[in-house]
């Protein structure tokens, strides 16, 4: 700026040297040539020599440029919720190696004829026959049973006196490797008979299966089940756990049994989906509890500054920087739209109370009274209240605060011009305009007014800013401006929360030094402002 | 000066019946879920009246059945005769829990003012003297943060490094955990130190004004022209200062001090919410946000009295103090 001021001084003699070229009879006397600066030039180069000032202009036209040029810049919306993936882990399957008979009713017969009562005296049996030998009876219930051994731990059960298999005691476990779907007895029947025996193929159902040696049953190439001694099962029902995973599964866990360090597995199912397993040994029953992370969107909420979001995010998971930007312009609008209601207003009242005096200033002077004693704080929280019963939209909100915090604002503005008019409406100027014929509207607004511009300009600086203040403070108590409508005020409101003053300081702190700057920045330019203006100022 | 004291008065009143009028009229758009809440209790009795009886009987009672100027009218008359009836979100008397609360507003008023004279006087003076000086610019921009502080951000600061980070003060209440075990002067020791940190802020948020204002006055008078005779007689400067330009800015600020003594009753509404006090501007912006009329009522009559009370107070200092000024 200071460029601008020594070209005008240096472009004044020009002009004046071009002058006198022209026209000689108009040629300037040196003592007016010494007068280079205008009225507001002075002001300003006196404006400018104040560094606080300075200073201050610098920080409000920052705040702009961050507010009005930062929305546009942001890639962000102001009320753009953010997500990120957490790994919830929830309990997924259970691993256990099968030691217990197993019993299956066989085809044909009532269910429940094998039941938990039977097994146990099944179990005590063959646990108490050491003997190898093929088959062995049991009497139960007035009823003899045979066992007999088809294979490695695995028993058909017959009724002697029906001569009937009445089902199997089994170990190991055939698992459908497509689905959830149970096969039928006479293939489990003959599956695990192969098995147990390590043949290499079975028939049942009339078709003919290949059982590998590590326990899947094939027809031709494909796949269709599997045996084997471990028992897994899955929480959820609907649920399928693949061939692949449970081979997987059981290689992880023969390594955690063995290496303790190892807790977890990732597996990518055929989808392409890779999740993160837990794993988790519980002595007590001897299982396996696997937990699979599942990855779920929640909203970023007070997450820590990061480079995607310079300033972390909020509650709601917004972008706090984009926030402060969007909620400074509502605090800057606010703050002049404001001002501009009550400068208005007051110029208005009180240029005509100055003018008029008499019974219009009494009037005019006793409503200034009125709104001065009306307890403004108070007043708006109530509004605040009455606006809340009634659940007015947040836009509208926002525009009535505009209107009231205008409206309770005028009186200070007209008590200022009236007091300026009061002493200028008396001097010789405005009697020459009374001379003149010149019309009471404009020698009121034309004439007196311009003459207070100083006082007001710098009562307009400072308001802008004392409203940006109470504007805050009713956000703040959740009164003025609402969710989702930004203002440093509502921002700095979570404050409230306690876990936020401790924890999460990228929150508040920045909304309440913008705040702290902005208005600091106002009054600070608006004093400068005064000194500038005033002609009694010593530089 | 007595006949301008009554006329005052006489505007006073006139002055407090129009904003008592606005602010009763848009307290009455505060929703009277209390009213409702009464009557739906008092109807569920046994062999009671309906709910409509009762909120008909009771909005009568209240005088919330009549028009906003009638219903004014009659809380007008209602106020003068003394009867301010009782507070609906505390159900007692509302004088009654007016003067519990109060007191612990006025203490707190009460030092902040002392303290506030005492450190923003002497800077403001200093200032002055030392106009354009490097203190001078240190003492202008403080007076200027500490005017465009938000409070409760500085609160919430406090709270930060004094309660959380450094352990030093607690960052709620006006009383510890062991209050009730304590003896008299530990209880009083106690309260004191709870209110370090309110009073702080207190402190904080008035001086700048103050200082500000004792610096634009002394300033105003050293460019007098006494000032100027007292200086080519050849007083001391230090005499000069501290008596002829001191007395002279005491004018306006005894004017500016004794006006704002009412005041100190009207509470802290910021720094109570915030600090979690029971003081006169905790609940009132607790009754004021949960539509308790009477006591809002109450409040704001008594806040709109302090205001021209402060300003008679003020007016009348002015003429008292400055025996240039001459009241008509």
């Amino acid at each position: 700026m200071s460029d601008n001021m020594e070209n005008k001084t240096n472009t004044t003699p020009n002009e004046e040297i071009e002058n006198e070229n022209n026209q000689t009879q108009y040629s300037l006397n040196d003592d007016r040539r010494v007068k280079v600066l205008s009225p507001g030039a002075m002001v300003a180069k006196r404006f400018f020599r104040n560094r606080i000032a300075v200073v201050g202009l610098c920080i409000l036209a920052f705040m702009f440029i961050f507010s009005f040029v930062g929305g546009l810049i942001t890639p962000y919306k102001e009320d753009q919720k953010f997500q990120r993936i957490e790994i919830q882990n929830k309990e997924f399957a259970g691993v256990k190696e099968n030691d217990d008979l197993k019993y299956l009713d066989a085809e044909g017969i009532e269910r429940g004829r094998l039941n938990a009562e039977i097994g146990k005296k099944i179990r005590d049996k063959l646990a108490d026959d050491s003997s190898d030998s093929a088959s062995t009876t049991l009497k139960h219930n007035g009823v003899v049973y045979r066992i007999t051994k088809e294979g490695t731990d695995f028993y058909t059960i017959t009724d002697i006196k029906e001569n009937k298999v009445i089902g199997i005691e089994y170990k190991d476990i055939i698992s459908n490797s497509k689905d959830n779907s149970d096969f039928s007895y006479d293939f489990k029947f003959n599956a695990l008979k192969a098995y147990s025996n390590q043949l290499s193929s079975f028939t049942a159902d009339g078709k003919n299966y290949a059982l590998a040696d590590d326990g899947s049953i094939m027809v031709g190439d494909e796949e269709i089940g599997f045996i084997s001694r471990y028992q897994i099962n899955t929480v959820h029902a609907d649920v399928f756990l693949s061939r692949a995973f449970k081979d997987e599964l059981l290689v992880e866990l023969e390594k955690a049994e063995t290496d303790k360090s190892i807790d977890s597995f990732s597996f990518t199912d055929e989808n392409g989906e890779k999740s993160i397993y837990t794993l988790e040994y519980k002595p007590a029953t001897d299982e396996w509890i696997i937990y699979k992370g599942t990855p779920t969107n929640v909203f970023d909420t007070y997450s820590f500054p990061t480079k995607d979001h310079w300033l972390g995010t909020d509650r709601n998971g917004m972008d706090m920087l984009t926030r402060l930007m969007y909620g400074g312009r509502v605090s800057l609008v606010i703050g002049f739209i404001v001002e501009a209601i009550a400068t208005i207003l007051g110029i208005i009242m009180g240029g005509l109370a100055g003018y008029f005096g008499k019974w219009v200033d009494q009037l005019i002077m006793r409503i200034v009274d009125i709104f001065y004693c009306i307890p403004s704080t108070p007043l708006l929280i109530i509004i605040g209240a009455v606006m809340d019963a009634n659940s007015t939209p947040n836009r509208l909100r926002m525009i009535f605060l505009m209107l009231i915090l205008g409206f309770l604002g005028w009186p200070g503005m007209a008590r200022l011009i009236r007091g300026q008019i009061l002493s200028l409406r008396e001097q010789e100027f405005m009697t020459a305009t009374e001379a003149g014929g010149i019309s009471v509207s404009r020698r009121i607004f034309k004439h007196l007014v311009p003459n207070v511009i100083p006082q007001i300009i710098v009562s307009v600086t400072m308001g802008v800013g004392g409203t940006i203040i109470t504007e805050a403070s009713l956000s703040f108590l959740g009164l003025g401006v609402r969710f989702p409508f930004a203002s440093w005020g509502n921002i700095i409101n979570d404050v409230n929360r306690f876990y936020v003053l401790t924890n999460y300081w990228f929150i508040w702190i920045p909304a309440g030094i913008l705040l702290l700057l902005t208005v600091l920045a106002f009054n600070l330019v608006g004093d400068g402002l005064r000194d500038a203006f005033d002609p009694k100022m010593k530089r | 000066m007595g006949k301008y004291i009554l006329k005052r008065l006489f505007l006073s009143v006139i002055i407090f019946f129009f904003v008592m009028l606005i602010v009763y009229a848009l307290i009455r758009g505060l929703p009277s879920s209390f009213v409702e809440n009464v009557a739906r209790a008092k109807s569920q009795m046994p062999g009671s009246k309906s709910y409509d009886e009762w909120l008909k009987q009771l909005n009568a009672m209240y005088g919330l059945d009549k028009g906003i100027f009638a219903g004014y009218l009659s809380w007008l008359g209602q106020f003068f005769t003394g009867n301010f009836g009782d507070s609906w979100k505390y159900t007692v008397p509302v004088i009654q829990k007016f003067n519990e609360v109060v007191w612990i507003s006025f203490i707190m008023g009460v030092i902040t003012m002392v303290l506030e004279l005492l450190i923003s006087i002497p800077l403001g003076i200093i200032a002055a003297t030392k106009q354009y000086s490097k203190t001078d610019y240190a003492i202008s921009i403080l007076a200027l943060t500490f005017i465009s502080l938000p409070t409760f951000f500085f609160i919430a600061l406090l709270q930060l490094v004094f309660s959380v980070k450094l352990g030093w003060f607690e960052p709620f209440g006006l009383v510890g955990r062991y209050y009730s075990q304590m003896d008299g002067w530990h209880q009083f020791l106690d309260k004191a130190y709870h209110l370090v940190l309110p009073i702080v802020t207190l402190v904080i948020i008035s001086i700048g004004g103050l200082m500000r204002y004792t610096r634009t006055n002394m300033l105003e008078v050293l460019n007098a022209d006494y000032i100027r005779t007292a200086r080519a007689k050849g007083v001391s400067e230090h005499k000069v200062i501290y008596y002829h330009a001191f007395r002279n800015t005491l004018i306006p600020l005894v004017t500016i001090v004794g006006g704002s003594l009412p005041g100190l009753f009207s509470g802290a509404l910021f720094t109570e919410t915030m600090f979690k006090i029971n003081g006169i501007g905790y609940i009132s912006y607790q009754c004021m946000i949960e539509g308790d009329i009477p006591f809002s009522m109450f409040y704001l009559a008594f806040l709109s009295i302090l205001t021209l009370l402060g300003n008679l107070i003020a007016d009348i200092l002015y003429a008292v103090v400055d025996p240039r000024v001459r009241l008509a």
